[in-house]
């Protein structure tokens, strides 16, 4: 009975409940957080088994040292003109981020989210993979989106939810999907997309194709039973698929310990699995670049899945419906020691002599100006809430492929009710 | 009394469950340090510490499995899915397990737990933050499915759910957390403190389960709503100027039966009213009981008034709410014919 006091002499159980190490106000102190020099991991040969590697999962991949040099066996030793491109896609998706967070502050629509510091997540990963790759993305994976081309307005006609919105103004914002870019429709149902890429890529090697998957969540993501369920299915069928976990520390109001972080990496929940895992420094693109060029190789080599844990820090709010000055310390932004990806491979590119404040301040303009264009033309099919919008009875299309009787009465009612409302 | 919002409402229930209760842990996403994304348990685990109400990892069948093991210990807990949209992966634990406990243990093992959510749409939430999935719960035997609309009724359904000894899905209408809703959305919303429904008593006291609130009495029609629409429902019945009888189930399952088939035999007429998806929705229940029980007294056919068979849209949000104009087509074609 819960009543009864405990048999023996032992002390009382006691339940633990995780504990961030630093609230609001706290002086934040990184001092025991393991952070290895740059260029010191060993990069096993791409067909080495996940036994053999399994010290990766406790390591960090890093390739840009303090002196902005890349060093060590990971340098993926890109030419300047794919490194230029990988600055010119991080800074346009922060430049995006910060107009349309602007927007929707004023607003023109009803949420938004940034991945401001953890652009290598996805700008880095994506530039590693081929464009044919299917990419099954989580809400901060708008990068993948800048690599692979898609135009500004279309992004911003969805966040918008106006009348030219490929996904007939149906999504929350920044919930895209692109077919043609292979990029998976985002669902707001954390991890779902887990098994899903799993299944897509079993798919694509049972068909005897040459395109692997690749997906993405957050760390308080691996919670849930899908991404427990998309591992085991990855390792029983070798499936050819990248599986991102994006560790930016905090879910929501969360800390990463309520994922399990107090215990052992991310990176490490692929040790129980069999599955090649590695842990790299997030906020080093070129270290993401390398560690998804490894993961695709091997995927592509028919060697099975890789687990990435991508160690990076959110430096804004979880969403515009969030603000984390009431949980977390503003501090923590302030000394990540891992700094910020676009000012560490700007300054990169500064020391190998191809790069300057001038061009970068440049590049800043033409990104700026880039989005401001994008927001002003997109403004023009509507903005959330002010007419404009879809035609009603795309309401009640892509219910089913063929419309049934009881939906064809609905959107007739749902006409009518417009009739009554706006006479025309 | 205290003059509460719902939230403020919610929030006074659970600490007064907490106080005279040890066995009442509150568990959920954020619900912790930061006292949940609706501030519902804002203050909790300052004032009961980290073992009373606690953060949990992202998983919800994580959160009701471990829910239903707390009730095997003995333990009364008051788990919270961040939004009624996030329960799916809790469904087993919830339908096979919670639901089922009593049943299947002969008595031996109960839940007695209440998961708390939020429900409904107006928010602009998109598809994944505005369902009202209540039927799905209601056709499960042994779970009872509670839905209140005013702070003073919160307080009281919440108490008497956690005190139940039996699995309750306690659902909030999200859109009236701050105030009743008219169903003109581009009105600004009237805080609940211009009504008398948010004087709550600070202490304990309970509202019920099982029995329905008359909140107009009429007898031009019955009109059976929860959660938000009893408020939209009322305010378009005032707008036409139709003298009907609006009532407050309140609580889903169980039924409060004799209430509704007393006023459907008073009125001869009914119309059901609810945001969630008409086919296979609590409507459709509702509507056989009252033809079963009621028929002879019946003089117009039952109306049922909803969402519609979609997902919920984002853009077309308000063209998707059943508001004051479906309600109002309804309403003059079930009492058209006492106007004339
Ligand atoms: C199944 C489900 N449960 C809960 C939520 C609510 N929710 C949305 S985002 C989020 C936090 C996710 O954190 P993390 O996985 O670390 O990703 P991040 O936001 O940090 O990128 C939560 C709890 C949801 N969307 N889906
Ligand atoms: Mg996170």
């Amino acid at each position: 009975m819960a009543d009864e006091k405990p048999k023996s002499n032992l002390p009382p159980l006691t339940l633990h409940v995780p504990e961030p190490k630093f609230r609001p106000g706290d002086a934040v102190d990184y001092s025991d957080l393991d952070i290895p020099p740059a260029g010191a991991q060993v990069r096993p040969d791409i067909n080495t088994a996940p036994q053999d590697m399994r010290d990766m999962v406790y390591d960090m991949i890093r390739v840009l040292d303090d002196d902005h040099k890349a060093v060590g066996p990971w340098d993926p030793k890109l030419n300047d003109e794919i490194l230029i491109k990988m600055l010119r896609t991080m800074v346009q998706v922060r430049t995006f981020d910060d107009r349309l967070h602007r927007q929707q502050r004023q607003g023109k629509t009803s949420f938004y989210m940034k991945c401001t510091g953890e652009e290598a997540t996805s700008v880095g990963t994506a530039m590693a993979l081929h464009g044919d790759d299917m990419c099954f993305p989580s809400y901060r994976q708008q990068g993948i989106l800048f690599v692979r081309g898609y135009p500004m307005i279309e992004m911003v006609n969805q966040i918008f939810s106006n009348k030219a919105d490929k996904l007939k103004g149906r999504q929350l914002p920044i919930m895209y999907s692109s077919r043609e870019l292979n990029f998976f429709t985002v669902s707001g149902n954390l991890t779902t997309q887990y098994p899903q890429a799993v299944g897509w890529a079993m798919a694509s090697a049972s068909k005897g194709d040459s395109r692997i998957a690749a997906v993405w969540c957050g760390e308080g993501s691996t919670a849930e039973g899908d991404f427990h369920a998309a591992m085991t299915f990855a390792a029983v069928y070798n499936a050819p698929v990248i599986m991102n976990v994006v560790n930016n520390q905090w879910a929501i109001s969360s800390f990463s310990g309520f994922a399990g972080a107090e215990r052992t990496t991310f990176a490490a929940r692929g040790v129980g699995y069999g599955i090649a895992a590695l842990r790299v420094d997030g906020n080093d693109p070129l270290a993401v670049y390398a560690a998804t060029s490894w993961a695709a190789e091997r995927a592509r080599t028919n060697q099975g899945p890789t687990l990435i844990e991508h160690f990076t820090y959110r430096a804004e709010a979880h969403s515009t419906s969030d603000d984390p000055t009431a949980y977390r310390s503003a501090q923590e932004r302030e000394e990540w020691p891992l700094g910020d990806p676009i000012m560490r491979l700007k300054r990169h590119l500064i020391q190998r002599g191809v790069w300057s404040v001038e061009q970068q301040e440049q590049l800043d303009a033409e990104c700026l100006k880039a989005v401001k264009e994008a927001v002003i033309e997109a403004a023009k099919n509507g903005i959330l809430g002010h007419g404009l919008h879809q035609p009603f009875e795309t309401m009640f299309q892509d219910v089913f492929e063929e419309m049934p009787w009881h939906l064809k009465e609905q959107a007739a009612q749902a006409n009518k009710e417009r009739e009554i409302k706006w006479p025309s | 009394m205290a003059v509460m919002n719902m939230i403020e409402a919610i929030n006074s229930g659970l600490e007064t469950m907490m106080q005279r209760d040890e066995n009442v842990v509150i568990m959920g996403e954020d619900v912790g340090y930061f006292g949940g994304v609706f501030r519902a348990t804002a203050g909790l685990q300052e004032k009961f510490g980290k073992t009373r109400c606690f953060d949990t990892p992202i998983s919800e069948c994580g959160i009701i499995g471990a829910a239903v093991g707390m009730c095997a210990y003995g333990l009364r807990p008051v788990p919270e899915i961040q939004f009624a949209d996030y329960i799916y992966p809790g469904m087993d634990q919830l339908i096979s397990e919670a639901a089922r406990l009593r049943y299947r243990s002969a008595g031996e093992f109960t839940a007695p737990m209440t998961v708390r959510s939020p429900v409904g749409g107006g928010i602009f939430g998109g598809q994944t933050h505005s369902q009202s999935p209540e039927a799905m719960f209601t056709h499960v035997s042994g779970l009872k499915t509670v839905i209140p609309s005013t702070p003073y009724d919160a307080k009281g359904l919440l108490i008497a759910s956690i005190e139940d000894n039996d699995p309750v899905l306690f659902l909030e209408p999200k859109r009236i957390y701050n105030g009743p809703f008219t169903g003109y959305y581009d009105n600004p919303v009237s805080p609940w403190s211009k009504f008398a429904e948010s004087e709550v008593p600070e202490g304990h006291y309970t509202v019920p389960l099982g029995k329905a609130k008359i909140v107009r009495e009429g007898d031009a029609v019955t009109i059976l709503a929860y959660g938000t629409m009893v408020h939209v429902a009322k305010a378009v019945v005032e707008e036409h100027d139709i003298n009907a009888e609006v009532i407050d189930l309140r609580t889903l399952v169980p039924l409060d039966i004799e209430t509704i088939e007393e006023s459907v035999k008073k009125t001869g007429r009914c119309m059901i009213v609810h945001e969630a998806t008409r086919t296979s929705g609590f409507g459709a229940e509702l509507s056989a009981l009252v033809q079963e029980r009621c028929f002879y007294h019946l003089e117009a056919p039952i109306e049922r008034v909803t969402g519609f068979d979609t997902p919920y849209p984002h853009s077309l949000e308000w063209a998707y709410f059943p508001g004051p104009v479906r309600i109002g087509e309804a309403l003059e074609k079930i009492v058209g014919d006492l106007k004339s």
